[in-house]
Parts: structure tokens; sequence; C-alpha cells
């Protein structure tokens, strides 16, 4: 009786086995076994700072490719760029790195609130309705969207200020804030030797007498620093000076001659010499 | 039994303060602001500049699209600037500021006050007479009429219906108007249904305003093919798909048109608008507009001239209370706050509801507890818990599946909602976003 059952059972199973080798020859799916190493190296954030759908994406993106010019995963640089350049064989492509960067400098002091909200408080919902608080409605509403779609904790609203800041050590450009900032503030800026950037911190477009009057710290569209700016880096359209990242050359001389102080320089030493005037 | 529609609504408090108070023309300002932006659609663009000289009626901005309208000088006078100025919206648009001089009509206006019946104009030539006056939806949407009258080919209209319903609480310019320019609405009504082409319109009347109904009802006889509706009272009944359930019990599928189900929709303040349009050359440059609120001294209903900056508006109802918390432009369910009483009337400002620092204050956001209140109260059907929450999270594809892009925005959610979980603020959002993903991928 034992043996019926042994052999039945023995037979059943040899012919599924049969019938499953056969189908998994047929159907067959080939993947590079590429991809897989490739993604285990990434930093399984599934940010989409690389422009593709999460890490998978970009490890399909990067085995498939000819050449790795650019491509650039935000969070891991160019470092992790080399690193998969090596599995593949291929040179890591040249990719400048970048951070977000608040283009809004309208503190507490500077841009008074006019107005009271008490509403849901998200920037998508506020920007929707109305112009905010201040009489600026073109900056940081300060409900922190940025903040909550950051995955890095690398930006944070500073309660003192009211408006969103980057912490550089952690962002990695992945430009997750630049989406969720309903106002377009953040923009990801060229990185810059040792961090160093010069940049207009104000997205004000108002013509400058409003302008000056919603915002103490806002661009009013003068143009002396495009008229002072030896290398052609700065433009000026609709009452908004913009400074082109990649033909500033970080001379500041724009930002001593900015009236309203709204061209920012980040990480530069103190200036040399006539520190006591 | 009275008729009212099908799927969800609500009833709350009606608070008509102003009803039964006579249409006071409201005196001319010094200055007008008028918006290029006061209906849906592309802006109008400008056809004056600084310093011209201007007359009551002349044209000032023509249609910037196909869907777009004329807007007209509600003053004569000369422009001041064209400029930004905060309108409803919120935020600053161009606007066009003339300086009041005198009180000089464009001559083909006829003023007068005699019921003119007859008209010979073809569908056609009514048409563009809206479309040249400037008319826009005066219930509160602003869309261009003249878009509405032109259904899309292989469409039929086969029946006009009036909304004359006015379910916003507080409201009461479309109850008044009816009272006092009933035959001219009811020629209006002709007029529209000699444009599109049907021989029946029924005007949706909701059974709180028994004397407008009544008034109506003796009226109408002499017309013929038009019938009054009266409805049950039931929040959001003016809502355009919720009132063609109500009136001819067809239900207008999702995204389509209401003209998909042979019915066009427009409100009683747009008939009276296109009898003044066509039968008397007038373009719309004035609307009537409620103030109301409890501690508003004395509420009223005001015909006033597009551009008022409503600060004046509510002076003629007694001015300002002490402790109004909020100045709500529209009515208290889909109006909005407006940041500044210099904001001016447009088309589309149905009426101004001051609010007292008790009512205006905002209950603290508590978890849902799952009651299913919005649900049941959902006059699309929609489920508009799961629609905040895939906002909330991003969930687009989610949130375009439950249908969000249905959402009429009527408020009634926030409304009935125990945990005052602000729902129609994240649905609105969800819906702009899943609108433009859909156009994105058509295009």
């Amino acid at each position: 009786m034992i043996l019926i059952a042994v052999i039945s059972l023995g037979a059943i199973g040899a012919i599924g086995a049969l019938f499953l080798y056969a189908a998994s020859r047929k159907f067959e799916v080939y993947e590079d076994p590429r991809i897989a190493e490739v993604q285990d190296i990434l930093p399984a954030a599934n940010c989409g700072g690389c422009g593709y759908p999460g890490c998978a994406g970009f490890a399909s993106a990067c085995v498939n490719a000819s050449s790795l010019d650019g491509l650039l995963c935000p969070v891991g640089g160019p470092a992790l760029m080399t690193r998969i350049g090596t599995i593949l064989g291929m040179e890591a492509g040249k990719a400048e790195p970048m951070v977000a960067v608040v283009r809004c400098n309208g503190t507490c002091e500077a841009r008074p609130r006019i107005n009271k909200y008490d509403g849901a408080k998200t920037c998508a919902i506020v920007s929707a309705l109305y112009g905010g608080e201040t009489a600026c409605a073109y900056g940081c509403l300060g409900y922190g969207d940025c903040v909550v779609s950051c995955a890095f904790d690398a930006i944070h609203v500073n309660p003192a200020t009211g408006l969103a800041e980057v912490i550089e050590e952690k962002c990695t450009s992945c430009g997750a804030c630049v989406k969720a900032c309903p106002k377009n503030i953040i923009e990801l800026r060229k990185q810059g030797p040792k961090s160093r950037r010069v940049f207009v911190s104000c997205v004000n477009k108002d013509k400058g007498g409003p302008a000056k009057k919603a915002c103490a710290n806002a661009c009013i569209g003068c143009g002396k620093c495009m008229k002072e700016c030896p290398f052609e880096a700065i433009t000026l359209a609709n009452n908004l000076a913009y400074i082109d990242y990649t033909k500033c050359r970080l001379c500041r001389k724009c930002v001593d001659v900015c009236p309203t102080g709204a061209i920012h320089e980040l990480n530069f030493p103190p200036k040399r010499g006539g520190t006591c005037s | 039994m009275l008729r009212t529609f099908r799927i969800g609504g609500i009833h709350p408090p009606e608070n008509k303060l102003s009803a039964g108070k006579k249409i006071t023309p409201l005196a001319i300002p010094k200055q007008v602001i008028i918006p290029l932006g006061q209906h849906i659609g592309a802006p109008a663009q400008a056809v004056v500049k600084k310093g011209d000289l201007v007359k009551v009626g002349t044209l000032i901005a023509k249609a910037g699209g196909f869907v777009s309208a004329n807007i007209h000088s509600s003053v004569s006078g000369k422009v001041n600037k064209i400029d930004n100025a905060l309108d409803a919206s919120g935020y600053k648009r161009m606007a066009i500021y003339i300086d009041v001089d005198g009180d000089e009509w464009e001559e083909k206006i006829d003023r007068s006050e005699t019921l003119i019946k007859d008209c010979t104009l073809s569908p056609k030539e009514i048409i563009d007479k809206i479309a040249e006056a400037g008319i826009v939806g005066l219930g509160g949407a602003t869309f261009p009429t003249q878009v509405k009258l032109m259904p899309p080919p292989g469409t039929k209209a086969e029946i006009l219906i009036i909304n004359a319903v006015e379910c916003e609480p507080y409201l009461t310019s479309d109850h008044e108007l009816m009272l006092e320019k009933s035959e001219e609405i009811l020629v209006g009504v002709s007029l529209l249904m000699k444009a599109i082409e049907v021989n029946k319109a029924v005007i949706g009347i909701e059974n709180n305003k028994p004397d407008a109904i009544k008034h109506l009802s003796q009226l109408v006889k002499s017309y013929g093919n038009i019938e009054i509706m009266p409805l049950k009272v039931q929040y959001p009944q003016g809502g355009e798909k919720q009132l063609i359930d109500a009136v001819i019990r067809r239900q207008v599928k999702s995204g389509a048109l209401p003209i998909s189900e042979g019915a066009v929709v427009q409100n009683v303040g747009t008939a009276y608008a296109v009898y003044e349009a066509v039968q008397k050359n007038k373009p719309l440059i004035e609307r009537v507009v409620t103030v109301t609120g409890k501690a508003v001294p004395a509420p009223g209903n005001f015909l006033v001239r597009v551009g008022t900056p409503i600060s004046q508006v509510i002076e003629a109802a007694g001015g300002i209370p002490e402790n109004t918390g909020k100045i709500i432009g529209g009515g208290p369910m889909m109006g909005k706050a407006l940041i500044s009483p210099e904001v001016p009337v447009t088309k589309g400002s149905s009426g101004i509801l001051l609010l007292t620092k008790e009512e205006s204050v905002r209950k603290p956001i508590y978890d849902c507890i799952r009651c299913a209140k919005c649900v049941s109260i959902c006059p699309m059907g929609l489920n508009p818990s799961l629609l905040m929450n895939v906002t909330e999270y991003t969930e687009w594809e989610l949130a375009e599946k439950n249908y969000i892009v249905d959402c009429i925005e009527c408020g009634s959610c926030s409304y009935t909602c125990p945990a005052n979980r602000p729902l129609l603020d994240y649905i609105r959002i969800g819906k702009g976003k899943v609108m433009g993903i859909i156009r994105a991928r058509k295009s």
C-alpha cells in the first residue's frame, strides 16, 4: 500500500517538475544581473531626484545607457557614480553637484504680517486661496510643504524667521522640495567651490514700490546688479533679477551694489581690509 | 412631494436676513477698479489706455479667447491707469482703474423702464448680442454665457433650466430680482429659449421663496412653455448637475457636460442680464449684491456698478460692525474670505457676508472618526474623506480613480464633518493637480 502512494506521488511530482521546467525555459525573461548589482549599492531612498522612477528605474537606466554622462544619483553623489562605473566598466559622467536654495528672505521683521490665516496649514492650500499673510504674494509661506516632502531631513522652517532653510550637508538635491513648493521659491543651484554661492534671494515680480513696501529685503528690479556684473550673468525680467549660476564667477560685486540686500552670498570668508569702517 | 436631487445634500440654517429688502441702487463711487479676469477662462484684453475717456457701457476690454468675455465700463470718466489690483482671488491681477466724472451713458443703451417683449432677432444674433454684452453666469461661476448657448457639434439642447434656487444661506439677490424684475426675467428666459432653439423651459425655485413662486406662476401664464417648479430646500441644489437631477430626473455622467442630457442651465440673474443686453442694448455693468450678516446694521440688496470697492457697498448697509471677524465674498458655503475691503465688486459677486468674530472661529481639527457623514451628504456620491487622504499622500492615480475631478466644491463635507476636518481644502488641491495631470496626458 505504501509503495503505491510513494510511486503515485513521485509520478505527480515528476510530471509537475517537468512542466515547471518547460514553462520556465519557455517564458524566461532575461534580466541583466548588473541591474540588481547596481541597485544594491544605490541608497534605496526612491526619491526620484535622478529623474527616474525610483532606484530600480535608475539602475536599469544606468545599465542600458551607452555612457554615464548626464546620469547622477544626487544622493550618492560622484563617489557612488564612480562605483557604478566600475561595475559597468564605464567612466562616471561629469555632473556638477547641486544644492537646494530657498530664494526668499522675507523674515518676520522684513515682511510684516498684514492679515491672519486660520485655515488648513499647508502651503498648497494657502497659495490656492490667496497671496498669504504678508503683502508679498510671492514669498515663502512658512507652512512647510517642503519639510514634509524632504526624505533626508534637510529642510526646516526656522520659527524665528518664518522661512524654510536648507541644511546643506544633508541636502541631496533630489528636487522634492522644488516640486512641493507652490510658490516656486526653491531652486537647485550649483553647489559651487567650497559651497560658495551668490544668488538673488527674492522672487517678487511686483514693481519696486509695492515690492519694497511688502518686504524690506525684496528685489526691486532696479538693475544695478545687472550693470555691475562683469560676466553678464545677471538678467532682469518682470522686475526681478536672476543670477545664472553657469555664468557667475562669484566676484560678489552685485552683492555690494544691491540697495535692498536681496542678493545673498553664502559661505564666503569675511572680506579682507576695511573691516573697521 | 417636492422634488430635489437624489444623492446627499444638507440643509444649513437659511439666515435670509435681507429677504424682502428692496433693491437699492448704490451711489456711484469716485473710482472703480474693473478687473480683467472676472470670468472663467482667459482674461480680457484691455482696449483702452491711460487717459482715455469712457462712458457707461463703453467696451474697455475684449474677450481674450473663445472662453472669455467682454468687459464694459460701468461708469463714465477717465481711465486713470491699468495696473495690478487686489481682487477676490486674493492675488493682484490686472485691472482698469477709472476715475468717475458724471454719469454719461452710451447713446445706444435704452435706459427707460418700458418692457420690450418682442424680439425679431435670429438665434445667432441673440447669442452675438449676449457675447457682445460680456454676459457671464451670474450665479457665481462666471462662465461666459455665449459659450454655454453654443452646444458642441453633435449635441442638441432639449430643455432650458433656469436656476432660481439660491440655495446658499444668507443670499437674497436672486430672490429680490425675481420679485422686482419678474417680467424682464421671463422675457430673458424666452430669449434664451430662442437662442438655443428649445420650446421648453423650467424655472426651479426653492420652496423657501413662496412669494417669488406665486408671483412668477401668475405671470408665466402669458408666456407659454415656461414652467415654474418649486423645489425642496436642499443645498447644493444650485449646482448645475444637482438642478438637472431635481428638475428633469437625469444624471449627468462623470466628466460630461449638462448638454449631454439635453439640458442648458442658466442663472435667473443671467436671464435678466440677457433681457437687458438683447432688448435694451445694455452690457453687463451692474448687478444685485446682497450685503448681509448677523451683526450688519441694515442687511439689504443693492444694485452695484461693477468695480465698486466692497467697502462702499458695506457702507450702504450700515458699515463694518465692530466685531467683524471675516468678510466673505459670496455666500457662506462657497464664498471666500476676502483679505481687504477694497476688493472690487465683480460680475460674479452675488453677496457680501460679514461674519462676527464668534462665527468665524475655526474649531480644532481632530482625526477622522470614520463616521461617513461626508460620504452620505456628498451630492456627487464621492468619498470626501478618502479624497482628502489621497491628496495628503499625493496619490494622484487613486484620486483620479475615485473621481476627484467630479467634486463640485460645494463644501458640504467640510460643513458636516464632526471632526472639523478641512476636507474641501484638500480635495480642491487634489482636484487641481489631477486636472493638470489629465490635461498633460491629453496634449
